[in-house]
């Protein structure tokens, strides 16, 4: 962290969450579900994604909002007939709600990402994949944050 | 930033082998939503695309947001069917591409 320092950061975060507790905190959570909706209307085209084919794995609880590690696969043969081809990650959370967006050619193998995310709140992860003949299958799972990333 | 990327991938596999590929590449990714002790906001600049490609065909492609962690890592599969090189290349918010390549020895 450049000139915050993390005493710092610690009093702002604190200061910060029990602002918006006071003016409805919500209220804001809310909208952000909205955005992360929208988000995922913008990828699936409107069109309704089945439950199921994709793993999330995340930690329970998270202590550290900074850097919670994510991985997600998909069931998939990844032949050039059936594979997998896009996977959107999306955060209900967060200030924004886009995590990331990866793409596949069969040559990928697996539909298999692991990565590391900020996460600023106690939320849900909500995961997309759309197969190259455009079928869409969907998964979401909740994550406890104990001291969220994206202090600000 | 100028910083090298730190990549791990097998050096040998055998052909139809599907291998793991695991990168690395140090960045702050400045979210652009800190703020300074002067209440203002440090502006965004995040690596925002990744790509790997094997011989020239791409493999896997990821379009970042701000919130990926700082030193973006990225841990993805391959299935190779011959030698040949990987390239990998990471795309800062100013434009800037970041590149490297690995190769591998499939029999």
């Amino acid at each position: 962290m450049r000139p915050l320092s993390r005493r710092a950061a610690l009093a702002a975060l604190g200061a910060s969450s029990a602002a918006l507790a006071l003016v409805g905190w919500s209220d804001s959570v809310s909208a952000t579900v909205d955005e992360a909706a929208a988000e995922i209307a913008k990828f699936t085209g409107g069109k309704t994604a089945t439950a199921g084919r994709i793993a999330i794995e995340l930690p329970e609880v998270a202590e550290n909002g900074n850097t919670v590690p994510l991985r997600i696969t998909v069931e998939s043969p990844m032949t050039a007939a059936d594979y997998i081809s896009d996977v959107l990650v999306v955060a209900d959370g967060n200030p924004r709600p886009g995590v990331a967006a990866f793409k596949f050619t069969p040559m990928a193998g697996k539909a298999d990402i692991s990565t590391r995310m900020r996460l600023a709140a106690t939320q849900n992860i909500i995961v997309v994949a759309k197969t190259g003949k455009g079928e869409l299958f969907t998964a979401r799972r909740q994550v406890t944050v104990t001291v969220g990333g994206c202090v600000g | 930033m100028a910083e090298r990327p730190r990549i791990r991938l097998p050096k040998q596999a055998k052909k139809g082998e599907v291998i793991e590929i695991r990168t690395l590449l140090p960045h702050l990714m400045e979210s652009g939503q800190r703020k300074g002790p002067d209440g203002k906001v440090f502006p965004r600049k995040i690596v925002n695309a990744f790509t790997c490609e094997f011989n020239g065909q791409l493999v896997f492609s990821a379009t970042l947001e701000p919130a990926i962690s700082a030193n973006p890592y990225l841990q993805f599969s391959a299935r190779v069917e011959e030698s040949g090189t990987f390239r990998f290349a990471w795309t800062d918010d100013d434009g800037t591409v970041i590149t490297a390549d690995e190769s591998i020895t499939v029999t």
